[in-house]
């Protein structure tokens, strides 16, 4: 199995990423630098990293978007290679136009970090298979940019096609009707603002974000 | 040639820093503000035959996000440097 981190300068989650997912796959991801013109050959999964990539300069996301490993992470994701964003890795892929809207600064304007209730609305998505459909699940947020904005016709669309995975149970960030982590049109590419990977150990206060890991490494055994 | 980029949220895109500041104005006892929306202004220096369609492309795919956001470029006449 193939797995791959992408860090970019300011990048800062990318670490606890890649513990995550070996710690889930028992592979070492292979980590990748932001300035890299090509991803290595025949990986199965790309996860995106939180963090200030460019230090959120022009927009969260916007710089790092157009970077050069990202013309490959669009390459890859075209073919159906599956994409985790968490975070900064969720505003990279809305910049980069593999998700539909866009994070804009939180309507509470304060850096929100605490533990969040979230709602799992698609469970049956490769990285959400693991939990039930309604199941309410713990899992830490940090950020300034996570209120979630989309013009009303795409939020139809994207409840219409199952593809909201995640919802804030409370308000959290002023993103519109709730929304807390989206799917592409054929389920391959995850963003979500909240962590799982800081949610995968009793020590770090929940596991809850462990079953996203289990699912989607699952995903790739069995595909 | 400088070129000036005015990007602004679109209508109807909530800004919490614009409401942030309005509420602020008002407290500081200024009165009559109907409305703040707080947008950003890019300077370029670019060559004198740069496009107006390369202008806009650098819009769309990096200043602005088109998601959320309109701008609109202004050309400044060029100022004649003494030798």
């Amino acid at each position: 199995m193939r797995l791959a981190v992408i860090t970019f300068p300011g990048s800062n989650c990318d670490r606890d990423m890649a513990v995550a997912l070996e710690k889930v796959s028992g592979t070492a991801p292979i980590r990748v630098w932001h300035g890299d013109a090509d991803l290595p050959e025949r990986l199965d999964f790309i996860a995106l990293p939180g963090g200030f990539s460019y230090g959120d300069y022009l927009r969260s996301g916007a710089m790092a978007a157009n970077s050069p490993i990202m013309r490959a992470v669009k390459e890859a994701a075209g073919r159906g290679v599956p994409v985790l964003g968490v975070c900064n890795g969720f505003q990279v892929l809305a910049e980069a136009g593999l998700l539909p809207g866009a994070l804009m600064r939180n309507a509470v304007q304060t850096f929100i970090c605490r533990t969040v209730p979230l709602v799992v609305e698609n469970a049956q998505s490769l990285f959400t298979g693991g939990y039930t459909p309604g199941q309410e699940i713990r899992i830490p947020v940090a950020h300034h940019d996570g209120n979630y904005f989309a013009d009303e016709a795409t939020l139809d669309r994207l409840e219409g096609e199952g593809r909201i995975a995640f919802r804030y149970k409370e308000a959290c960030n002023g993103s519109r009707r709730d929304i807390a982590g989206i799917l592409n049109e054929t389920g391959t590419v995850l963003g979500m603002m909240p962590h799982p990977e800081r949610a995968i150990e009793d020590d770090l206060g929940s596991i809850d974000g462990r079953a996203l890991f289990e699912s989607a490494i699952k995903g790739l055994v069995g595909a | 040639m400088k070129v000036r980029v005015h990007v602004s949220l679109k209508p109807g895109v909530l800004d919490p820093q614009g409401r942030a500041v309005h509420h602020a104005l008002e407290g500081m006892g200024f009165a009559g503000i109907e409305d703040v929306r707080i947008g950003r202004l890019i300077e370029l220096e670019v060559a004198e035959g740069t496009t107006d369609a390369a202008l806009d492309e650098m819009c769309r795919k990096l200043l602005a996000n088109m998601v959320i956001e309109n701008y609109r470029i202004e050309k400044l006449p060029q100022i004649e440097r003494a030798a």
